[in-house]
């Protein structure tokens, strides 16, 4: 029997992926400040700590507001992508996509360079919240761009030229029909973004100036051994808070393939 | 609405969809990308100087550099303008006729750059400190040069992660059955879409002196030492960017194998070929342009990557991409870090198209 043992390597290859999550509050909820084995009792001190940080807590707005933002527009500009693309070819189409596509495979640090030197060298300002937002919406359209594709791919057109037919505007008919029915890839383009966007470190860390965003704040403590602890608090809350974010944006993905009629290929890349 | 030319009325609604995100790219991406290049040429401190005719009285000396730029400008149309009449003979006559004037403007540009602080200084330094390409003698021992150094982790690494995963694109395309891949492939991504920050501190902890690695070994007895080998040098480097990429790596090997028609691998096997042999003459060629695919999304992110090799790598592990922050964001010479940075692009570039042209004569060969 060959199977198994493809089995076997399938379930090490999971615990590999998934050791480092699972360790996670195996640590944050242990009682000693030294991060090892054998562990030394339950607590919750280390959360607690994370309520007496303010420098933490404006960490966590910063980082909030440019995810709530990065998703907004990174979305609409997914929607425009996607709608594009999911109509009639024209002449360099592929190239237009694949310019827009092309965050997705560039290196961060190019990303973050080019940024940086577009912010203050071109346009002469010193790097802040809202440049980290245009950053981060440059690096989530692909993504909420490829969500979005399978919602708009295979939608049926004809849903809309009836629309059409019985008088309402190309406008209206896009929104009363076209929209509801790619709702809910819209909403799992939202929060993919939105993971992206609080998890992303390279480029906000070169965007950040004096705004320091919660990656960077984690970065920041990485000298500091003492507060690996804390560090492991906060990484269970925001694993739990990704997690969470990714099955309902998984559910209204599936949701939107199967509005749209389309076999599911399976994962967001 | 007459559809104008041979671009159909819906493929115009087509790029005006595509308008705004393609707009906000080139604003974004293009122009920024474009600006890095002009900067790299920038030196920092370098002498700013005037240019033609700096004795000569002020309107004279402007007059005689809009003359030149005015000369330097046009001179490419004339160019165009004789190729496009289409005579070759014309052009190569002109051409040679022309050349010193050409040579003297670009010259001429040239001095005028040089002027405002441009040259190729920078790209000098990247190529001469021994720092980044040929390597230095640090403790009595051979530290090789950070670019070499960061091609081999970034192929290291890529090698790793698509080995690894493959077994595991195959076991979810051909062993699962269809109504639970999609739920293989959603646990697969999970890992990724959690912090990442988070998960290289977690490495950190796990292949430490005093990790979980080290203690579940000691603890069972396999070692009577903690590992030193496993963390604070390229080896956690490479862990841990293994870890991080495989989602990257499965999707499109996944995919190319999705794509494969079963039948093939029953018509190999009807026709003699046992299990191995079919895999390696049918579903591994077939999965090539997966494998492609995996290469290339693993292997050109992860030489941007300064986070893991600062967290784990040590002080032996910091990599190309550590330098080119530490310009940028310490040391402030952001000409330098530029020309560093498009060095280290072009250099994966090539070494992408290598890898792409030497798999494409092996395949014809096959």
């Amino acid at each position: 029997m060959k199977i198994p043992a493809l089995r076997i390597y399938a379930f090490i290859y999971l615990v590999f992926l998934f050791a480092p999550i699972l360790l996670l509050p195996i640590f944050a909820f242990n009682e000693g400040r030294i991060i090892a084995f054998p562990l030394s009792g339950f607590s919750t001190r280390w959360f607690e700590a994370l309520w007496e940080r303010p420098s933490l807590h404006s960490a966590v707005q910063s980082s909030l507001i440019i995810a709530v933002l990065t998703s907004i527009l990174a979305t609409i500009f997914g929607i425009f992508a996607a709608r594009g693309g999911a109509l009639a070819n024209f002449p360099f189409k592929g190239g237009i996509i694949g310019f827009i596509m092309l965050p997705l495979v560039l290196p961060e640090i190019i990303l973050a360079v080019a940024l940086l030197v577009l912010v203050t060298k071109v346009l002469g300002l010193a790097p802040n919240l809202y440049t980290i937002v245009l950053a981060h919406t440059l690096m989530c359209t692909p993504y909420a761009t490829s969500i979005l594709n399978g919602a708009f791919a295979n939608l049926d057109r004809s849903f809309e030229e009836a629309a059409m037919d019985l008088g309402e505007s190309r406008w209206s008919a896009f929104r009363l029909v076209t929209l509801p029915l790619v709702m809910p890839g819209i909403v799992s383009a939202m929060l993919i973004s939105f993971i992206i966007s609080l998890d992303e470190f390279i480029v906000a860390f070169f965007l950040s100036g004096n705004v320091t965003t919660l990656p960077v704040y984690i970065y920041g403590l990485r000298r500091q051994s003492d507060q690996l602890p804390i560090i492991m608090a906060l990484g269970t809350i925001l694993v739990v808070l990704s997690i969470v974010l990714l099955v309902a944006a998984e559910i209204l993905r599936r949701r939107g393939l199967r509005r749209a009629g389309v076999e599911d290929s399976g994962g967001f890349l | 609405m007459a559809a104008g030319g041979f671009i159909s009325d819906d493929g115009k609604r087509a790029f005006r969809a595509l308008l705004p995100p393609f707009v906000y790219a080139v604003f974004l991406l293009a122009i920024p990308l474009a600006t890095v290049v002009v900067v790299s040429f920038q030196m920092r401190g370098a002498a700013t100087g005037e240019w033609l005719g700096g004795a000569l009285p002020a309107p004279a000396a402007t007059a005689l550099r809009i003359m030149v730029l005015l000369y330097a400008v046009t001179l490419p149309f004339a160019f165009v303008l004789i190729a496009r009449a289409g005579q070759i003979g014309r052009v190569i006559r002109f051409l040679l006729l022309a050349l010193p004037l050409w040579v003297a403007a670009l010259w001429l540009s040239w001095s005028y750059l040089a002027t405002l602080g441009f040259g190729f200084g920078n790209y000098a330094s990247v190529f001469t400190d021994p720092i980044n390409i040929r390597g230095v003698l640090r403790d009595g021992s051979w530290l090789p040069g950070l670019l070499p150094r960061s091609l081999f982790v970034s192929i290291t690494v890529t090698a790793a992660t698509v080995i690894l995963a493959y077994p595991i694109a195959y076991f979810i395309s051909f062993r699962v059955a269809p109504e639970n891949k999609s739920l293989w492939i959603f646990l697969i991504t999970i890992p990724f879409w959690t912090s990442y920050l988070i998960r290289i501190f977690l490495w950190k902890v796990i292949l430490g002196y005093s990790g979980v690695v080290n203690t579940a070994l000691t603890g069972i007895g396999i070692i009577d030492e903690p590992l030193t080998f496993i963390l604070y040098n390229v080896n956690a480097v490479i862990i841990t960017l293994a870890h991080a990429y495989a989602p990257f790596a499965i999707l499109p090997i996944y995919v190319a194998l999705e794509k494969i028609d079963r039948s093939l691998k029953e018509a190999s096997r009807d026709l003699g070929e046992d299990r191995f042999t079919t895999f390696l003459r049918v579903t591994l060629p077939l999965s090539v342009p997966g494998i492609v695919a995996a290469v290339l999304i693993v292997f050109i992110p992860t030489i941007g990557d300064y986070v893991t090799p600062e967290l784990v790598g040590g002080s032996g592990g910091l990599l190309i991409a550590n330098r080119i922050q530490s310009l940028f964001l310490q040391v402030n010479d952001p000409g330098l870090g530029s020309a560093l940075s498009l060095v280290t692009m072009a250099t994966v570039g090539i070494v992408a198209l290598a890898f792409i042209l030497s798999l494409r004569r092996w395949l014809k060969r096959l």
